[in-house]
């Protein structure tokens, strides 16, 4: 590996860690005010359904509410068996084989 | 114990799905624009992270300074702070290096996992063993992928035509449904989806996750004052 690449590397590596690594290990050393714990409270719903959607709604960059876009389809039976069974593999798995069969057509 | 750890390693295996094709596309892609398998394996165990890494390799291809690349994976990677944040209550009992080291493996989707996890154990009875599981088997899962997809190169055309690189959304659904506990969850999830939408056909580098989940948070928690308060004078 050349020098510039290991310089990347290391470079990348540490501001990644650097945001996984500090709020928890701060954080759970001081005593958090009840309106911030209330608030933390809500960031993994937000912060799914904020990496979710794009995900199943955005298709080239454009919002795509409709049935061309397949993973909005593909997303429906996942909504219902997540909603059913509350299993996750099964979702995962319902949600690959309607993706496989959409991209057949 | 080892049975915390064990379940950990469980847990991942909806993570694994949905890290082999992505990563296996990232090994190809990598290859092509110049690096080697080596530099693969590196950057999956120094960085890892997904997005960053498809946008640092192109970098480098391009010929992009240092510290450009390096100031754009801060930022794609910020999001992070959210989530290591929302551990910190969860995980207060665990000594600081141990918190370190299983802040190592926070992605979005062990995140994913892990928080729901949290949630539905008792607080003394959360176990950095179950990170430990979860966090090194989707990294390991995650730094081979890569690394077959740098070595078999193009054997496997197209991975997104079986429909694998599906599997994160659907995992993202089961998550967010097991979250969803109440109205006010359902308020806080349609804001940040609907949030996150609009800013990323408009913005780039991943701020649309970063703002849209502080944003609904706030909604919601404003939301829940507001309604006690109004209970309070009713």
């Amino acid at each position: 590996m050349d020098q510039k690449i290991i310089l990347v590397l290391i470079g990348m590596s540490v501001v990644t860690y650097i945001p996984r690594m500090l709020p928890l290990v701060v954080l759970s050393k001081v005593k958090l005010p009840p309106l911030f714990l209330k608030w933390l409270k809500y960031i993994p719903v937000a912060v799914l359904s904020a990496l979710l959607a794009p995900g199943i709604l955005l298709s080239h960059n454009r919002i795509a509410f409709n049935f061309d876009n397949k993973a909005l389809l593909a997303s429906l039976p996942c909504f219902i068996v997540a909603a059913k069974t509350k299993n996750l593999f099964l979702t995962v798995l319902v949600g690959i084989v309607s993706m496989f069969l959409l991209q057949q057509y | 114990m080892k049975k915390d750890y064990i379940q950990g390693i469980r847990s991942a295996l909806p993570i694994i799905l949905g890290y082999i094709p992505i990563g296996f596309a990232f090994g190809v892609l990598a290859v092509q624009q110049g690096l080697s398998i080596l530099e693969i394996g590196c950057m999956s165990t120094l960085v890892y992270a997904g997005s960053a890494q498809f946008i640092g390799a192109a970098m480098i291809a391009s010929g992009a300074t240092t510290a450009s690349i390096v100031m754009t994976t801060f930022l794609v990677n910020l999001r992070h702070l959210l989530m290591s944040a929302s551990y910190s209550p969860y995980l207060k009992h665990i000594a600081s290096p141990i918190q370190s080291l299983i802040a190592y493996g926070i992605t979005d989707e062990t995140y994913a996992v892990g928080i729901v996890h949290a949630e539905e154990t008792t607080h003394t009875n959360i176990s950095a063993n179950f990170f430990l599981g979860l966090h090194i088997t989707s990294q390991a899962s995650w730094v081979v992928s890569t690394v077959l997809g740098g070595v078999l190169g193009n054997l496997i055309p197209d991975p997104a035509r079986w429909g694998i690189d599906f599997a994160l959304s659907a995992m993202f659904i089961g998550l967010l449904l097991m979250q969803i506990k109440d109205k006010k969850d359902i308020l806080v999830a349609v804001c940040a989806g609907g949030l996150s939408l609009l800013l990323a056909t408009g913005t780039s580098g991943h701020w649309n996750i970063i703002i849209a989940a502080l944003t609904a948070a706030t909604i919601g928690v404003s939301i829940e004052l507001w309604t006690k308060k109004l209970s309070l004078y009713s």
